[in-house]
């Protein structure tokens, strides 16, 4: 259950890999691990705003319902619409096939306040 | 009360299968192995073992013990005048609200099991107590006593090799013993799953014994609390707690059927009746919502107003949709009403459709 070392992560548990100023934002292993299987996400549409520490969407397993936290701000410019019919993408690929949106960064500097990979896995071993 | 968790025989199994543990009623249990979904669909289409020791089991005997349970529970306990017969039933108080709901098996002459719900097994105990008569005597069993559920298509099958090739399966709800694996067992033909199975009852101490001989075969999956909840509400099975409790009558909670119309002389009877008379004022009816999963607590809607709460909601693995039970206006009981269910921010569409949600299983067949 590696985090991958290309992307940054929230303390929510979302991931946030950037390109050029395109944010795509999904959530870690550990998090899918501890919802379970994943059976609906509820996300925004293409066009509406992100403010970081908002949140902008649900994810729901048999047993728990997750809120997402937008972990950069920005205009959302692309859904993973797959994730409607096949949520269980979240579980299976959660940092590739699984990801959730796609964001035009407002503030790029929000990034330095996102946690490297080494940081995340010792966040959560702290619990 | 007490605050500290009890544990089964079987706690140490679940820590080394790496069971996620929960609390659930006074217990700690194992809500998921592998994952819920993947456990449901291990039970429906193969055999999944549940640890369920947490349940009472009461036995109760002595020349008196006809009478006193034909008193004491709603069901017709002439109907299992068989040896090794069983049957589905109630206990109510007086005010003709549900104690709990219990299996009963004539295990022998003059004498009865009851398998309870963990969580009303000191309530229970107390209230038979409190009834039995000078002619029975009544023993908690509860402590020394271990029980497993063996459910799906190819439960009989792993049972039998375990029983050996000339153990004689009791027939569905019947009980009879065997000898599992050189242990004494009493193994019944009963579940909560929808599925054709057994529930083994035995030593406490043998319990792990026979979790792992029943492990070792290949096409047995672990399955937890969660599994056991998903399958049962696709059956419509009612879960003590959140479709009945002691505000609810048998008849608004669809459980006529145990509470025959000729028996008369039981504990809650005259109330009833009346019931029946008059007919209830709200059902337990089911829903089926698409889009997010309907939980216990939610209201439920109709033209905006608020006629009910999601007693069971979860997610139906095999239809792969929301579904859930509520008690509404009997005006709004009828299949195919459109109901709403408020999820969060949202409103769904729920529509009530006739339970069970899903009707083909190995016991149908």
């Amino acid at each position: 259950m590696a985090h991958p070392s290309d992307r940054v992560y929230s303390k929510e548990h979302e991931w946030v890999v950037v390109d050029g100023d395109v944010a795509t934002i999904g959530i870690s292993s550990f998090a899918q691990d501890q919802l379970g299987e994943v059976v609906y996400v509820d996300l925004p549409s293409v066009g509406d705003e992100l403010t970081v520490g908002d949140s902008f969407g649900e994810i729901e397993s048999v047993k728990s319902v997750s809120e997402l936290f937008a972990p950069v701000s920005g205009e959302i410019t692309e859904v993973n619409s797959a994730l409607d019919d096949s949520p269980e993408t979240v579980n299976a690929d959660p940092h590739e096939a699984g990801w959730m949106v796609k964001v035009a960064l407002s503030d790029a500097g929000e990034l330095d306040a996102l946690m490297s990979a080494g940081d995340y896995d010792a966040f959560i071993t702290e619990g | 009360m007490s605050d500290a968790l009890k544990r089964t025989p079987l706690y140490d199994e679940h820590l080394a299968l790496g069971a996620r543990m929960v609390p659930f009623a006074g217990w700690e249990m194992p809500v998921q192995y592998a994952g819920i979904i993947e456990e449901h669909r291990a039970v429906r289409s193969s055999v999944g073992i549940f640890d369920v020791c947490h349940m009472a089991e009461f036995r109760i005997f002595g020349f008196g013990a006809f009478d006193f349970l034909q008193r004491m529970l709603t069901n017709d306990l002439a109907r299992i005048s068989e040896l090794g017969s069983a049957q589905y039933t109630l206990m109510l108080d007086a005010g003709g609200h549900i104690i709990d709901d219990l299996i009963v098996y004539h295990t022998g002459d003059l004498e009865y099991l009851i398998i309870a719900n963990a969580s009303n097994a000191e309530t229970d105990f107390a209230w038979l107590s409190e009834h039995a008569p000078d002619d029975i005597e009544m023993v908690d069993e509860s402590e020394r006593t271990g029980l497993i559920a063996v459910q799906g298509p190819e439960a009989l099958r792993i049972v039998r090799e375990l029983a050996g090739a000339d153990w004689l399966a009791p027939a569905r709800f019947h009980i009879g013993d065997a000898v599992l694996d050189t242990l004494p067992a009493l193994v019944a033909r009963t579940g909560y799953t929808g599925e054709d199975g057994v529930e083994i009852i035995c030593r406490a101490q043998d319990a792990p014994i026979l979790w792992r001989a029943l492990l070792s075969f290949g096409e047995v999956t672990p399955a937890g609390l969660g599994a056991r909840d998903t399958l049962r509400l696709e059956m419509g099975y009612p879960l003590y707690g959140s479709d009945m409790d002691r505000t609810i009558d048998p008849i608004s909670a669809g459980l006529g059927w145990v509470v025959p119309k000729d028996k008369q002389d039981y504990i809650g009877a005259s109330p009833v009746a009346e019931v029946r008379a008059r007919g209830p004022k709200t059902k337990l009816v089911g829903l089926v919502v698409a889009g997010a999963i309907p939980r216990p607590g939610m209201n439920v809607l109709h033209g905006g107003t608020v006629v009910g709460k999601v007693a069971s909601g979860s997610f139906s693995p095999t239809l792969e949709t929301g579904i859930a039970t509520a008690y509404v206006p009997v005006d709004l009981a009828a299949q195919g009403t459109e109901l709403a269910v408020e999820v969060r921010k949202k409103t769904l569409t729920a529509k009530v459709v006739k339970t069970p949600f899903v009707s083909s299983t190995s016991l149908s067949a």
